[in-house]
């Protein structure tokens, strides 16, 4: 663990993970969303359903959802803040199959574009991004993460490497996660360094690839 | 990445000859791939914040469960009577305002969590503001803190729901205490003396809240860490030594947690939470969805 993750970090009480994890969820979806969050149907399963209520993990992930990141002293008018900006959402208890006791699970629209989204909020903050569109994913969100969501073809993964590498940016990791062969793939390349906004654009305009989108 | 070892550490200082903060603060600058400068700075951030959630203590707010608030302020309207004396009525009075603020969610530092978040600040703040502490020694005291519970981390856990909450205060005690010593002027070797009296006297100690929630015991089992701290770095500063090494004594933290049951990590069925009052406390709690 990080010497800041020992003494700090600066955030929004009372909970790591119901509070500060949800808050980051949130943030997260946000941004591969990569558009202004106008719709949210929020399911909380397990624990943050069971004491989500008492922990504020409903405030944090609307918080989220609305950009904060977790020391935003505006977490606990969050709720009111998204009505006062037009955010419809509703927010219910759910059942899911296998899944990690602090989990959310979001269907949520943007002005253009859609995302269902699983996650699941892991302690002290950390959490995991386990689904997106139905896809099973695994990834932190720590380190600068491009999701390219394309037909599973050969040479998608080939043509985004390289990009990559002429840019001079090391992949720390990456993974590979599709439906069904031929079907839709979601590829996760988490980098050491920061991609240019170029590349992402590139990314888009790429044939056979379906959205790009990128956290940092 | 952090040291293995307080033996290490230790080690790597006599050697050296540098102070303990300083390894700590050139291993972090190191691991974040950043300079000493920026480590030093980004402490000061810590400690800007936490001394910001103590100014902005408000007795008035309550948690949205209702189980916490207020009490902060009343400890600190009765400390000049307090039995151990006034200094220790400001520690109480801290630690309870600190965990307070963070179960109404206000901002917080976690030290080295939310739930203990109290520990550090209800030491560190009186303590400044009798002794009219340098910022730049203050720094130097949380690097000291941090390097020393990166070391728990490492071997053991921090997190109450591995370890139970002797993961969580304990933690934060031992790292309080180690703290303390090298405010006072104490010695490394006694810092780490300081951090095992704080974690053995707190080993077993449970994680059981009430309802799931980070306030029932959560919120006056800061106060325990805090003063338990104080009583810790003075047994080192008088020069007794712990009998068991440091070391040993994270490793039997680890251990102990590790035969915790389940129900007393964090799950909110055993313990406090299983008493009759506290699954009525439970069963009333508010629901997700009463605001639609």
């Amino acid at each position: 663990m990080n010497l800041f993750d020992i003494m700090g970090p600066v955030m929004v009480g009372p909970s790591s993970s119901h509070t500060a994890g949800a808050v980051r969820i949130g943030r997260v979806s946000r941004q591969l969303l990569g558009e202004r969050v106008e719709e949210a149907e929020i399911f909380f399963h397990g624990s943050f359903a069971l004491t989500g209520a008492g922990h504020g993990t409903d405030k944090a992930i609307i918080a989220g959802l609305l950009d904060m990141e977790t020391y935003d002293i505006r977490i606990p008018q969050s709720m009111e803040i998204a009505k006062n900006e037009g955010m419809i959402f509703t927010i219910s208890a759910i059942d899911l199959k296998n899944a990690h006791p602090n989990t959310v699970l979001m269907y949520l629209k943007g002005k253009s574009r859609e995302l269902e989204i699983q996650a699941s909020s892991l302690g002290g903050g950390r959490i995991s991004i386990d689904s997106i569109d139905g896809i099973q994913t695994s990834f932190s969100a720590e380190y600068p993460t491009l999701i390219v969501h394309n037909e599973d073809k050969a040479g998608h993964v080939a043509q985004i490497t390289s990009m990559l590498a002429d840019k001079n940016i090391n992949i720390a990791t990456i993974n590979l996660y599709r439906n069904k062969r031929g079907g839709y793939a979601v590829m996760v390349a988490e980098t050491d360094d920061p991609i240019p906004f170029e590349i992402i654009k590139e990314l888009e305009k790429a044939e056979g690839i379906i959205k790009a989108t990128y956290l940092n | 990445m952090a040291f293995e070892s307080i033996k290490e550490l230790m080690a790597l200082h006599n050697k050296t000859g540098k102070e303990v903060w300083q390894l700590i603060m050139e291993e972090d600058a190191h691991d974040r791939n950043t300079t000493p400068e920026n480590s030093f700075e980004k402490m000061g951030a810590m400690w800007t914040a936490m001394k910001a959630s103590s100014d902005n203590y408000d007795p008035s707010l309550r948690s949205s469960a209702g189980l916490s608030g207020g009490d902060g302020e009343r400890i600190r309207q009765y400390k000049k009577k307090c039995i151990s004396g006034e200094f220790m009525g400001e520690v109480i009075a801290e630690a309870i305002s600190m965990a307070e603020s963070n179960a109404c969610m206000r901002c917080v530092v976690a030290a080295p969590t939310a739930g203990s978040c109290g520990v550090i600040p209800a030491v560190l703040i009186p303590y400044v503001r009798k002794h009219n502490t340098p910022e730049d020694k203050i720094i130097k005291g949380l690097f000291t803190s941090a390097g020393f519970g990166q070391i728990i981390a490492k071997r053991a856990f921090i997190a109450g729901a591995s370890g139970g909450c002797q993961a969580e205060i304990g933690s934060a005690s031992a790292m309080a205490a180690a703290m303390l010593v090298y405010l006072q002027g104490g010695s490394a070797e006694q810092s780490a003396s300081a951090l095992a009296f704080a974690l053995k006297s707190l080993l077993g100690l449970v994680c059981d809240p009430v309802a799931g929630l980070v306030e029932v015991p959560c919120v006056k089992r800061n106060v325990i860490g805090a003063v338990n701290a104080i009583t810790s770095a003075d047994m080192a500063l008088a020069g007794i030594e712990t009998m068991i090494p440091p070391d040993e004594v994270i490793d039997a933290m680890r251990e102990v947690g590790l035969a915790m049951p389940s129900s007393l990590r964090e799950t909110g069925l055993g313990g406090l939470a299983a008493t009759p009052t506290g699954v009525n406390i439970a069963k009333n709690m508010p629901r997700l969805g009463s605001y639609n």
